[in-house]
């Protein structure tokens, strides 16, 4: 930005008190969830309407201006990292809940709201079933970008499964309707290629989003096993008998050992992996599942049912404060969120740890064991020179370790600027180029985020050729997208 | 319209329609011909290419409950496959014979099960399309979980080949359930209809699908349990719909039944309608109104309405109220099968389309 007349007119549109320039405010803006990287912008903007964020997009548009958009940033990716040329627009204060229609399962939303918000409206017969573990403060419109999980999305599915609509502000400062409260709009699937764009392709400013009705029973259990590949062989058993588990969740003896030091759940700190199966649904079928998963844990060290909401809580705590934990283990540490077909956990597993003592390093690893979604956490200390470097290593080699068994570098946080030089682990060029179609599309200019999701910069070129309209259409007979 | 030799894999059909892209011949895709009604008829100069020769089932595995398919893989060849090992992959659209997965998610067709699990969209986690300009290219992965890169899998679901070519899914899959049953409820009265769909859509009964059917004035509501113990649940929603006054039954061997719902979704002239599950009576009275039966999901709201004497004045009176997409038509029939589409979001539409298929040849 050359001069401050995007600033004067930013001020404008939102009002002084809304645009934040000072260094040291700038400051909490500077990173998301992911620490190891800081960016100061020119300008945070807080806009407080879907008027005013066009507004606001409209005017980078003129000036030539990037931009990033952030809701809560809690991401884990460096996805609302901001780029130092460029404009923060921030959308917490779009917290509206628009609309909540309960008999058509619906609920209209700004992109402010909170994920535990939105289950909260619709409390108590209905839920929103995405639930990443942030859900407390995390935005849904940083779910949309995201196309955020969960410990749930093995049996319910992700963000992308709920989202029926959106009005989104795209990057020349135009406002369109994708979808809307029904299901299969007309034309191109434009709300399945927008949720998971990590913010590239425009904001979202109003979101859709379905709501299904809360299930009848609950039955929660823990088990405790010698090994996590034991663990792994009783995930195998439970999904090839037919059983969906609303969660299935795993921990390695390394994350037991921090997480019951942190919570006092009473996790045995000498099991080598524990198990936490979930199920829901209605009551006959809770049951009678629930008794199979039992005997399919009968090898178990030993066994631990939740016989109330309180036990069931007591389980998950240990599972949930295992990330916040890690402190007691090393200083600093690095999570992956790489995914596996989860028939090669067991090679995988033994893979990260020859990796993790060749570089002399701890990995805790906690897992959603049913979609074969790794969470590695290596730890390390910052202050002894080098181990930074040598975790930032083990890690890389470890995505790698995944995507070499068949899977994939993100399965959740989502690639942004922290796994971006791992894409091409999956992606060949033509492949890249074809995802750059898309972002072209909707941003030919590059200003939505840009350095986010593609391992390159890469520009847009002109459309070759004019696009040519097949004689229905130039009859008015027809459009065939 | 010309018709290629059918490509003996994905190299050879992305060279075709490069070949194509090229010369600036349109071009369309063929599965298994059993939509190929739905899209506007192509002009004589337009070239067929057809996934005939991409049948190879390339992985299955079961362990993961995942597959990867050719895109000419004929559905059902596939779910008998999947079968042996207890598994399906969850879309059960109408099947007038050898449709093939990727006509399945090009065309974006879905039956019964997608009120449990989701559409082509919710199902297919990767893809390998072509494109006009040569261009062969992987979104996605094979596991069932992944965010890395834009997901051009949704994109090119339910577009028609409009985009370029899909000739290849990657695919999850479900266990099939060791048992089924079915709560049904009749009745001759709209409200009363939507109001025992509605009270068991919003129950916290497991359903496996909430399906309505309408012909003559009486339709009747269906709602499917899957799993170890289905019949507790089908008694309970069948009190639920006993509760609203409908003349009510539980069956145990109901595979006919969701069969007949499947079938009604094709006809002479078929037009899907989107809405929400609450203007199901209107929906219902529209279509005595015009002559017209319906299948429909009710707890989607989403509807296939059939006319015997196809016409298109009824598509046009369903668009006043409805959102409505022609799929089955006869071929005389002069009628635009997408209806309105909101012009920015139409222009963007476009802008996606010159962009994945620059020589504008997909038609």
């Amino acid at each position: 930005m050359t001069n401050g007349s995007l600033l004067e007119r930013l001020r404008g549109i939102v009002g002084s008190e809304h645009v934040v320039t000072h260094d040291r405010q700038l400051a909490t803006y500077e990173s998301d969830g992911l620490l190891q990287y800081a960016a100061r912008p020119v300008a945070v903007v807080l806009p407080s309407t879907a008027a005013e964020v066009t507004s606001v997009v409209r005017a980078c548009h003129d000036e030539q201006v990037p931009w990033v958009a952030r809701g809560a940033g809690s991401g884990l990716s460096g996805g609302a990292l901001p780029v130092e040329e460029g404009v923060l627009i921030a959308l917490s204060r779009l917290r509206r809940i628009l609309e909540v229609d309960i008999p058509n399962g619906r609920v209209l939303v700004e992109p402010g709201v909170t994920n535990i918000a939105v289950s909260r409206a619709v409390a108590p017969t209905h839920f929103f079933p995405p639930d990443p573990s942030s859900q407390i403060v995390c935005t849904i419109g940083g779910n949309v970008a995201e196309n955020s999980g969960g410990a749930h999305c093995f049996k319910y599915g992700f963000t992308t499964n709920y989202v029926t609509g959106l009005e989104v502000v795209l990057p020349d400062g135009c406002e369109v309707k994708l979808g809307g409260p029904e299901l299969d709009h007309p034309g191109y699937d434009l709300v399945g290629a927008f949720v998971g764009s990590e913010g590239t392709l425009g904001i979202a400013t109003r979101i859709w989003l379905r709501v299904i009705p809360k299930p009848e029973a609950v039955r929660t259990l823990v088990a405790f096993f010698g090994s996590t590949v034991q663990a792994g062989e009783v995930v195998s058993r439970i999904v090839s008998e037919g059983i969906v588990p609303g969660a299935i969740e795993m921990m390695d003896n390394l994350s037991i050992r921090a997480a019951e030091g942190a919570t006092n759940a009473g996790y045995p700190v000498d099991a080598g992996a524990a198990l936490v199966v979930e199920l829901d649904g209605s009551e006959a079928e809770c049951e009678t599942r629930f008794e199979h998963v039992k005997e399919l844990c009968r090898d178990a060290d030993s066994v631990r049912v939740a016989q109330d909401d309180e036990e069931r809580e007591l389980i998950w705590r240990a599972r949930k404060a295992a990330f916040a934990a890690m402190g007691r283990i090393a200083p600093n540490y690095y999570v992956q969120d790489s995914v596996i077909p989860r028939t090669r956990l067991a090679e995988v597993l033994a893979r990260i740890e020859d990796l993790a003592a060749e570089h002399a390093l701890q990995v805790a690893n906690v897992f959603h064991a049913g979609d074969g979604n790794l969470h590695p956490l290596v730890c390390y200390d910052g202050a002894n020179p080098g181990e930074a470097e040598r975790a930032e290593e083990l890690a890389g080699l470890i995505v790698k370790a995944c995507v070499d068994a068949g899977g994939s570098i993100t399965g959740e946080h989502g690639v942004g600027v922290d796994k971006k030089r791992y894409m091409p682990s999956m992606f060949d060029e033509p492949d890249l180029a074809t995802f750059q179609r898309l972002r072209c599309a909707f941003d030919p200019d590059g200003r939505a985020n840009p350095g986010k999701v593609m391992p390159t910069p890469r520009l847009c070129g002109e459309v070759p050729g004019p696009y040519r309209r097949h004689p229905l259409e130039q009859a008015g007979l027809a459009e065939r997208f | 319209m010309q018709v290629a030799e059918a490509p003996a894999t994905r190299e050879e059909l992305c060279s075709a329609l490069a070949a194509a892209g090229e010369a600036r011949t349109p071009v369309r895709f063929r599965g298994g011909g059993t939509k190929s009604g739905w899209p506007p008829p192509a002009t004589p100069e337009t070239l067929e290419l057809s996934t005939a020769g991409l049948t190879q089932i390339v992985e299955h595995n079961a362990g993961d409950l995942t597959a990867v398919l050719e895109a000419g893989v004929p559905l059902a060849e596939a779910q008998a496959l999947f079968a042996t090992e207890g598994q399906r992959l969850a879309l059960d659209p109408p099947d007038t014979g050898g449709a093939t997965i990727g006509g399945v998610v090009a065309s974006g067709d879905t039956g019964p099960l997608r009120g449990r699990y989701g559409g082509p969209r919710d199902l297919v986690v990767g893809m390998r399309v072509a494109l006009s300009d040569g261009t062969l290219a992987k979104s996605g992965g094979k596991v069932i979980k992944n965010v890395a890169g834009y997901d051009i899998a949704k994109l090119f679901s339910g577009s028609f080949g409009t985009l370029g070519a899909i000739v290849e899914v990657s695919v999850r899959l479900h266990p099939v359930a060791p048992d089924t049953a079915t709560a049904l409820g009749e009745s001759s009265d709209p409200d009363e209809l939507a109001r025992g769909a509605a009270a068991i859509a919003q129950s916290p009964l497991e359903h496996h699908g909430i399906d309505v059917a309408w012909q003559s004035g009486r339709g009747r509501v269906l709602a499917r349990f899957a799993g170890a113990a289905p019949r507790p649940q089908a008694e309970a929603a069948e009190k639920l719909l006993r509760t609203e006054g409908l003349a009510t039954d539980v069956v145990d061997e109901d595979e006919p039944l969701w069969d007949d719902q499947r079938v009604a979704q094709r006809g002479p002239l078929v037009v899907k309608v989107s809405s929400l599950p609450t203007r199901l009576p209107r929906l219902l009275r529209t279509a005595s109104e015009l002559g017209g039966s319906l299948v429909g999901r009710a707890a989607l709201g989403l509807s296939w309405m059939r006319f015997e004497e196809p016409a298109a004045a009824d598509v046009e009176r369903l668009r006043q109220e409805f959102i409505a997409v022609v799929h089955d038509r006869p071929a005389d029939l002069e009628v635009d099968p997408v209806g309105p589409i909101d012009p920015a979001t139409r222009a963007l539409m476009q802008r996606v389309k010159e962009r994945f298929d620059p020589a504008a040849v997909c038609v």
